[in-house]
């Protein structure tokens, strides 16, 4: 299998999104019972009124399951209380269904919005058939269709069925924003219920029949093997029937419950060929990311010539580590073979990639593979792997069983895919007034994409085009990138290089305000001042956009305008996935280290879907980034991960939560990213109020060690 | 293996396990109660949180034997109707995003509730700090907690 990078997948998600998921309407009556009107793979309306949605995105707590049918829902005219939802498995009628990439609402607006249009129009035809009255004398309204000359009405479900019959709209109306009567309001979400009294169901959570659990040992030390192992212990425990390997680097406990697998694993004896990674420690991979960074890199961007600049110059340098994502639901997966087919109940972020994979180690067609998506709790990009996907089915294929992977915390932190490590090299040019003439950011950080066998073209990690780019209007600028190959475990963590990138540079730039003598704010604004489109690869990022989230962050966190004694604010923005987001932190510091009190976000990610949702999504943007600046940091000692659990790798509690105030730019334009621009600001904004409060500048991360 | 008997949620139940087994495995492999969650297995997360004889408890700490001739409550059986006070007032504060920690966040503000009616900010950092959400809904979860007591919002 030779699969696309994810920012590839998104691309061409997003052109099947706009265009051809249209074309895969299926055929009436090929789904769901009979006079169920079924006009795309979108959509049912049942006669007796029941609207279905299917979401073909996953659900991790982003409101995928609410945002996405509200925006079908709006188009369609529909009474929103007859909305229900079912999840979409991998299939091939929607395209691309990757969950990254803070790209659901953004590549699914035009197929979700034109799903519930054609539908509508198709609905106002059938009304206009039974009446025999012109089609523009009907109108559609909360799920019925109206003819006022005569005060007649019929509900969709009463329509359903002389509606399928009708031909389909390839092209139909979009209404405006101004009339929108569900998009942007703060609907409920619909999960919320079933995840307040128990019911929810996520992977972990998920029986089948007869289904056995596992856990695995898997070798600590990446490029390891098993040697050999003894299991006599392990199957004295009460309840373990089967212990094996799983590849090359794993062996299978399998058990009537999940604590005796647990029992038979601490029980089992694996001797561990650990590999020619057995040495390797953070500090050598810290020495290589420094040395490598003198040697070649790919531009990103330029524009004029930062090497002809004279002037007083200002150099940083910028370090931060690996991280891990722990999303609070422990990996898992369940899985059933059945000889030429195998079904899988899974967590997945990706699970056309699971489908895929199965099928590949499998060896079968991935026809035969039935992925369903089940709750995630948390996913943050963990669940874009697929490596869950594959053991177990190897397992089940083993003991002829449905099975179901369980992994502990301290598995979940050891055998993860990992944020990769970075190194920045800053500088600037000032002119006489403390402006920047010139600007250079050299990133030096292992590829994500190149370690998974794609690497992006140019040596660029294709990540990096949505997640890099600098938005101030300055004379000369070279953006780099520096591939440094590491044999640590790559994966893409909420908001991705976009943290590095955002850390380092406007950490950089407030260092050079200060330098300047001016106002962090001022400064920024000053860079922002004349109204510009800068083109980074795809996006065109306008200076108006980031200037307005500033101001407006600004003027909501009271930048300025005197603060309580012994507390200091910082200030940062950051642009990716086509969002701009500004944050105001606020502090105090207590024996050193840093007590956040507020947080005030600004973000223009385009039109709102639900400003609830989003202010979720900024509030646990910025805490899920206050620990990755705080706390979060993976190191590796001979070769294997040191953190475990909660203990040592420490997300932030509810006694270092900062109040977080979300503010929106108003906008028309078509939805942006929400689930990561949040996060990329923090660290900054931190460090810089740090900063101000003494005077000393924060060059690595984590904050506290 | 030994026969164990357990009162959760007000009935009785006769379990056949091993007598180390954590209350939090009997709970949702044999009895199949997964609203109460793994995350941690060492104590450090608060999602395996039940009420033992109405004290907050981590079930993934506590052999099953040691439960043993007490009240369990797990969020199942936290009200008649899925209708508790604090699970309204969750829904009202639109607490839950990925919801895999809440069902133990909210069986840890019922028992801070059950001592402590109207409890102050201190209050409910000190009892809730030991429940960890990946999400970031502390500031919610506190709305819904000062809600649930009826206090000003």
């Amino acid at each position: 299998m030779s699969p696309l990078s994810r920012r590839e997948f998104l691309s061409v998600g997003a052109a099947a999104g706009a265009g051809l998921v249209i074309g895969f309407y299926l055929p009436h009556g090929s789904r769901g019972a009979k006079d169920t009107f079924a006009p795309n793979a979108y959509l049912k309306i049942a006669p007796d009124g029941n609207i279905t949605v299917v979401v073909a995105r996953s659900e991790m707590g982003q409101g995928v399951r609410t945002a996405l049918p509200m925006i079908l829902a709006e188009e369609l005219e529909a009474d929103w209380k007859q909305i229900a939802i079912e999840q979409a498995g991998a299939s091939t009628l929607y395209g691309d269904q990757t969950t990254g990439g803070s790209a659901s609402v953004r590549t699914t607006w035009d197929p979700m919005r034109k799903a519930g249009a054609a539908a509508r129009e198709m609905l106002i035809s059938a009304g206009a058939l039974e009446w025999g009255v012109p089609r523009a004398s009907c109108k559609a309204q909360n799920s019925a269709i109206i003819h006022s000359d005569s005060n007649r009405r019929l509900t969709y479900g009463q329509l359903a069925s002389k509606a399928a019959g009708l031909p389909i709209p390839t092209d139909p109306p979009l209404k405006q924003a101004k009339d929108y009567q569900i998009v942007g309001k703060a609907i409920p979400r619909l999960d919320v219920p079933a995840k307040v009294d128990g019911t929810a169901e996520y992977g972990i959570d998920f029986r089948v029949p007869g289904m056995k659990y596992a856990v695995l040992s898997r070798c600590a030390v990446a490029g390891g093997k098993v040697a050999s192992f003894d299991d006599k212990e392990a199957k004295k425990i009460s309840g373990v029937s089967y212990v094996g390997k799983v590849g090359d680097s794993a062996v299978a406990v399998v058990a009537d419950n999940v604590w005796s697998a647990m029992e038979g694993r601490r029980s089992l004896n694996v001797q561990w060929d650990d590999g020619p990674n057995a040495s390797l420690n953070s500090a050598a991979i810290y020495d290589s990311l420094k040395k490598a960074s003198s040697g070649k890199s790919a531009t990103l961007y330029s524009v004029g010539d930062v090497s002809k600049v004279q002037g007083r110059r200002i150099e940083s340098t910028y370090e931060l580590p690996f991280m891990a994502h722990a999303p609070m639901e422990p990996g898992n997966c369940t899985a059933q073979f059945r000889g030429s087919a195998c079904e899988l109940w899974a967590p997945t972020q990706v699970p056309q990639d699971v489908r895929d994979s199965v099928a590949q180690v499998l060896a079968i067609s991935p026809d035969q593979v039935k992925v369903n998506v089940t709750l995630m709790g948390g996913g943050f990009g963990r669940r874009l792997e697929h490596d869950y996907g594959v053991e177990v089915v190897l397992v089940s294929k083993a003991v002829n069983a449905p099975v179901k992977v369980i992994w502990t915390r301290e598995d979940d932190m050891r055998n993860s895919t990992y944020r990769p490590a970075s190194y920045h090299q800053l500088s600037a040019v000032l002119d006489g007034a403390g402006w920047p003439i010139a600007f250079s950011h050299r990133i030096v950080s292992p590829s994500i994409s190149a370690q998974k066998g794609t690497p992006g073209d140019g040596g660029i990690d294709p990540d990096l085009k949505d997640e890099a780019g600098l938005v101030y209007s300055i004379p000369n600028v070279v953006l780099e990138y520096v591939d440094v190959q590491t044999p640590v475990p790559l994966g893409w963590m909420r908001s991705v290089y976009a943290l590095q990138a955002g850390f380092a540079s406007e950490s950089f730039i407030d260092e050079l305000a200060s330098a300047a003598r001016k106002d962090p704010l001022d400064y920024r604004l000053h860079l922002l001042a004349n109204d510009q489109d800068v083109r980074y690869f795809d996006t065109i990022w306008r200076t108006s956009r980031m200037r307005g989230v500033l101001q407006l962050a600004a003027e909501k966190g009271g930048w300025g305008k005197g603060l309580p004694a012994g507390h200091y604010q910082g200030i940062a923005c950051f642009a990716c996935f086509s969002s701009y987001v500004a944050e105001v932190v606020e502090i105090s510091m207590d024996n050193a280290q840093p007590r956040v009190h507020r947080v005030v976000a600004a973000i223009d990610c385009g039109q709102v879907v639900n400003p609830n949702i989003l202010e979720q999504q900024i509030q646990g943007g910025v805490i899920y980034a206050l620990t990755n600046a705080m706390r979060a940091q993976i190191t590796i000692d001979k070769g294997r991960v040191v953190q475990g659990n909660f203990d040592d790798y420490a997300p932030v509690r509810m006694n270092e939560a900062p109040v977080v105030e979300a503010y929106f730019v108003p906008s028309s334009e078509a939805p942006t990213g929400a689930g990561e621009p949040p996060v990329p600001p923090l660290a900054a904004a931190l460090s810089n109020a740090i900063y101000a409060a003494t005077r000393k500048r924060v060059r690595s991360l984590p904050l506290l060690t | 293996m030994a026969d164990i008997t357990l009162r959760i949620n007000g009935s009785q139940h006769r379990v056949s396990v091993a007598p180390d087994t954590p209350l939090l495995w009997v709970l949702r492999d044999t009895l199949q109660l997964t609203g109460t969650k793994f995350g941690c297995g060492a104590g450090l997360c608060g999602a395996c949180t039940v009420h033992l004889d109405g004290g907050a408890i981590r079930s993934c700490s506590i052999p099953v034997s040691q439960a043993s001739g007490k009240n369990i409550t797990t969020i199942e059986g936290l009200s008649a109707n899925g209708l508790h006070a604090l699970q309204q007032a969750w829904i009202a504060e639109q607490v839950p995003q990925c919801g895999y920690c809440q069902t133990g966040q909210i069986m840890a503000a019922a028992a801070l509730l059950a001592k402590t009616p109207q409890p102050s900010d201190d209050q409910i950092t000190q009892a809730m700090n030991g429940n960890l959400c990946r999400c970031g809904t502390y500031d919610r979860i506190r709305r819904a907690i000062h809600r649930a007591a009826g206090g000003a919002q």
